[in-house]
């Protein structure tokens, strides 16, 4: 749990004079070190880890080494800074976005305070604008001559270690939400500025392990968690107990690495391990064994999260070509993917391009209902949110939707189904035909102005425990106002980070409030040819007692 | 370059419209506005170089003067004495609006509101 | 802020100095700068844009703020998520035309509890309306000096902005607002805690730069009052190429208002004014949501990075995999122990897997 208890924390965020408070700094930012204390930063890569990285992918991940982030050594190779300034030269000719957002920024402030990281740090580098201007004052001062010339008044200054540093310092307190480029006026995207910033950081060596080591993991076992595949299927199995206790059903239909199933289900691999994600999978299966779906899930492709992303599009890249390739061994005709947040900013905006065409696999079409999702017609691949809301909208699903009637419920936008992809109303549409009592947060926390859980791009780990806490305080502070206007009790979302991020969120700030999947609900909510009476949920949590029941 | 012919669109729109005063004119300053000056009469009420910039404000002033608070009293010329008035003092020397008055007027694109009550003398139109 | 402040009162001094030196000197600030400024405009805007057109646009990155095209019942925001080329012309003419994300800005507070509040915030998107509005207007009634015959939207546009008919030469509406939106965004500048503490000389001199050029303007039109024929003359000199004399007596303030002009169209192309040309080739706006119905294509997508494959992946597994039931490709040899497929790789892995706990 956070250092900080939470009375402390509430006191601290509204009264501690920062610039979200209305204190102006005294100092100039480009005079404010990066200072490294326990509980500010991540730890870095396992040389182990790092040394698995630089076999797979030469040349990214600078060299494996022991080092300590407090340390003022961070064992650079000598010519560290030539590797930036060319690493920045590179990238400015491989993506344009990243030219046009160092050159286009008025400072308009517009974005200064949508940022979840300021609203609840009030740290002026955490501003989308400043974050940006940390590497755009090295870009400005290193590759333009005006910055050369005049320097700081232009805003230029050199890369020394101390920037680096800086940046390692924001480039992970940024979770690449993009909340910001919502709100700018050219459309800057911080998370591209960000992005680009973690891949320089890379380049010299300098990484987390919590996102370094579930990289690794996913790469060779297929999940971040490191699950070799028996494990894995033993887990998911495990849960088909569970749901024969809940439902008193034993169901057949799951499956693994199954040549010549219909569909391959890719799922992030939290959700047959950690709680609450667990109670997501067992509906998945409810879902998938009611409408009798011929689909198989992969060991070798366990993992529809992709911590490349949070790394450089490189190792994006190699670990999202495991879905393709596993589609393509067992010659499936279409894929289909769980609830997971950055695995479908990756699937949706990246992966065909990266790993297709999909030449091999035909435009889904749902088996139940024959529907053609034309909106996959090219990657071939259907988020289980669009499928079921299509399941739904042709009757095709038997739900008692007072199942849930124990649930008063509002649902989380993640970011990135949000805001690189736009999928908002079709797990809405979901909610609202399983649970009976829904009530949406605000607007300015909800669709594209969603906030960040806080701990999103791997940032999801203990040792900034208080850092998270404050990055998902105007997420916390939403759910807070429908919870005491309506009195919601559940959280839900299509994201396995959020599921897990979102809970110690709640635990921190609202600690009657669950956390759930959509699809855990949808399984609540099913009636299930053949099922015994049922007097718990998934969970195994007491159901609310029906009004028609009492009066009999 | 990539998407060369969306960028070269843009940029050929571009240029089209901030050059247009240069491709507008083909190269033709046009005329100078040809001011005819009276012939009988010398010197105005102000030097030409306060007239040229300001005779707006002072016909303003006049309008004001002796309209609103009466105050009729002619004005100096040189040796003769003008009203205090567009069509007797003014146009009592400048007597040709189109010769004298538009000839600037729509070099400038400027549209006095004096005409919006006076009457245009006649023989000028 | 001082240097930016310092910066444009020393350009004004030059141009002072310029009107004030002799004939040769007017033609240098009249003629021949005019024409450098002009040219650094033109050329330093289409170099900027071929610059950022040489770097390939690599991933389809739309930022989506609104519900994207899915099931034909649910209703698609066609303008904040398109997924045509003709949603997103739509998309970037709001953005262009109405700054539509500007529209979209709040404003952020912290209260005792702690309690975030989002209220609406439409200042900064009225003011940047006005300004750049304003200044596209007053740009075109300027044709009036670089026209000859003018064209038919001079005299309309002379019309509505001078509806008022108040004070002699008519007062424009537009340089009210305009002088009105830009003393906003630099009071803004110096009162908004955040934005001051990002604002640096390239923020502010611009600002000032614009103050000057209008003060300059509004000077010559309502208080010195300047001989506009003896303007025109000069500007169709310059319009037409002729590279004639500037007429005597224009005036200092003439100078000034010129050359500072010329300044910003020198600046415009090097500085974060380039924004009139980035708006339109922002990847997160003009892009089409469409990622998963068309493929985007990257010029310099790797083929070489290709997944750990699945024949490493059951080579280490392949005996729990076994236990487990799982299907497999290659079936366990009976007894002999299994000799890896990749054998490089695979041993690497291997070992790099010994060290690699699991979560």
């Amino acid at each position: 749990m956070a250092d900080t208890k939470v009375e402390q924390m509430s006191v601290k965020v509204v009264e501690d004079p920062s610039l979200m408070t209305g204190a102006i700094p005294a100092k100039d930012w480009m005079d404010v070190p990066a200072v490294f204390k326990p509980g500010n930063y991540c730890y870095p890569g396992k040389p182990s880890i790092m040394e698995y990285h630089n076999k797979n992918l030469p040349g990214l991940f600078g060299e494996s080494r022991e080092w300590e982030i407090e340390d003022d050594d961070w064992k650079l190779p000598e010519n560290w800074k030539e590797i930036i300034i060319n690493g920045i030269k590179e990238r400015l000719d491989k993506f344009r976005s990243f030219k046009i957002f160092m050159d286009c920024c008025v400072r308009c402030g517009a974005c200064a305070d949508k940022c979840h990281f300021f609203l609840g740090t009030g740290d002026p580098k955490n501003m989308p604008v400043l974050r940006a201007e940390l590497l755009r004052s090295v870009y400005r001062g290193e590759l333009t001559k005006a910055g050369k010339i005049l320097g700081r008044i232009a805003n230029g200054r050199e890369m020394t270690i101390d920037v680096l540093k800086e940046w390692f310092m924001y480039f992970y307190q940024c979770t690449e939400c993009r909340r910001c480029s919502v709100f700018c006026p050219y459309g800057i995207d911080t998370a591209e500025v960000t992005m680009m910033g973690r891949e320089l950081l890379h380049l010299v060596g300098v990484n987390t392990n919590w996102i370094m080591e579930p990289a690794a993991n996913s790469n060779r076992t297929g999940n971040h968690l490191g699950l070799q595949p028996h494990t894995f299927k033993e887990n998911a199995e495990y849960l088909i107990d569970d749901i024969e206790e809940v439902t008193g059903l034993r169901l057949e239909s799951l499956n693994f690495n199954r040549k010549g199933a219909e569909v391959l289900f890719v799922i992030p691999s939290a959700d047959v391990f950690a709680d609450p994600g667990i109670f997501t999978f067992m509906g998945y299966c409810m879902l998938f064994d009611h409408i009798g779906l011929d689909y198989t899930i992969s060991t070798y492709s366990s993992e529809g999260g992709n911590f490349g992303l949070f790394t450089s599009n490189q190792l994006m890249k190699k670990l999202n070509g495991k879905m393709f390739a596993e589609a393509k061994r067992l010659g499936v005709k279409w894929i289909l993917g769980g609830e997971c947040g950055h695995m479908w900013r990756v699937i949706h905006q990246y992966m065909d391009t990266m790993n297709g065409p999909a030449d091999f696999l035909q435009v889904p079409t749902s088996p139940i209902t024959g529907t053609r999702f034309d909106n996959a017609a090219s990657t071939k691949m259907v988020h289980i949110s669009e499928f079921t809301a299509d399941l739904i909208h042709h009757g095709k699903l038997n739900l008692d939707p007072s199942r849930n009637d124990h649930r008063v419920v509002t649902f989380h936008d993640s970011c990135n189904p949000a805001r690189a992809m736009g999928l908002l109303d079709e797990p809405r549409y979901v909610l609202n035909n399983v649970c009976n009592n829904f009530h949406d947060m605000p607007e300015n926390t909800i669709r594209e102005q969603t906030f960040c859980c806080g701990s999103g791009t791997g940032l999801n780990t203990g040792e900034i425990m208080d850092l998270r806490m404050m990055g998902g305080l105007p997420r916390a502070n939403a759910v807070k106002y429908v919870r005491e206007k309506h009195g919601v009790n559940t959280l839900a979302c299509v994201c396995a980070i959020d599921r897990a991020t979102l809970l110690a969120l709640m635990e921190y700030w609202n600690p009657d409030v669950e956390v759930c999947g959509v699809s855990e609900l949808v399984g609540n909510a099913l009636i299930m040819e053949g099922e015994k009476e049922k007097d718990q949920g998934l969970r195994f949590e007491e159901l609310a007692v029906k009004e028609g029941d009492t009066d009999v | 370059m990539y998407d060369s012919k969306l960028v070269i669109t843009g940029l050929a729109i571009f240029v089209i419209l901030m050059t247009f005063p240069l491709w507008y004119n083909g190269g033709n300053a046009g005329d100078l506005p040809k001011v005819e000056k009276p012939t009988n009469y010398k010197q105005c009420v102000e030097d030409a170089a306060y007239m040229r910039t300001s005779h707006m404000v002072l016909l303003d002033d006049w309008r004001d003067e002796a309209l609103r608070e009466g105050k009729r009293e002619k004005v100096k010329a040189g040796d003769i004495e003008v009203e205090k008035s567009l069509m007797n003092g003014c146009m009592m020397c400048h007597v040709d609006k189109a010769k004298f008055c538009d000839q600037c007027h729509q070099y400038a694109a400027v549209k006095p509101y004096c005409w919006d009550c006076h009457f245009v003398p006649k023989e000028t139109l | 802020m001082k240097f930016s402040f310092l910066a444009v009162i020393a350009l004004v001094a030059l141009a002072f100095l310029g009107a004030n030196l002799g004939s040769g000197m007017q033609y240098l600030f009249g003629v021949i700068i005019p024409y450098v400024a002009f040219f650094l405009f033109i050329g330093g805007f289409i170099y900027r844009v071929t610059q950022w057109a040489k770097s390939p646009v690599p991933f389809s990155i739309p930022t989506t703020s609104g519900q994207g095209k899915s099931l034909p019942w649910i209703n698609h925001a066609k303008l904040d998520n398109p997924s045509t080329i003709g949603g997103v012309i739509g998309r970037m003419a709001l953005e262009v035309f109405a700054f539509r994300s500007l529209f979209k800005n709040t404003k952020a507070e912290i209260h005792d509890g702690p309690k975030l509040t989002y209220e609406s915030s439409k200042w900064l998107w009225i003011a940047g309306l006005t300004f750049h509005y304003c200044f596209l207007i007053i740009v075109i009634r300027h044709m009036r000096l670089f026209t000859n015959p003018m064209p038919f939207f001079i005299e309309p546009l002379e019309y509505l902005d001078g509806f008022l008919q108040v004070t002699v030469p008519a007062l424009y509406i537009t340089d009210l607002l305009f002088v009105g939106a830009v003393t906003f965004l630099f009071v803004r500048r110096l009162v908004n805690p955040q934005v001051r503490y990002i604002s640096f000389a390239a923020d502010y001199f611009p600002l000032f730069l614009i103050l000057a050029i209008a003060t300059t303007g509004i000077l010559m039109r309502y208080v010195i009052r300047v001989d506009i024929v003896g303007i025109k003359e000069l500007t169709m000199n310059l319009a037409t190429f002729s590279f004639a004399a500037p007429p005597a007596n224009l005036g200092s303030t003439f100078f000034i208002h010129l050359f500072l002009i010329c300044a910003l169209m020198a600046y415009f192309p090097f500085s974060k004014l380039m924004h009139l040309g980035g708006v339109f080739l922002s990847p997160t706006r003009n892009m089409p949501n469409d990622s998963r119905m068309v493929r985007h294509i990257n010029p310099w997508n790797d083929p070489n990075i290709k997944p750990h494959s699945y024949a490493g992946y059951e080579d280490e597994f392949r005996e729990f995999m076994a236990g487990a039931g799982l299907p497999l490709e290659k079936e366990l040899p009976p007894e002999e122990p299994e000799e890896p497929a990749e054998a490089e790789e695979t041993a690497a892995e291997g070992e790099a897997a010994q060290e690699t706990p699991a979560e």
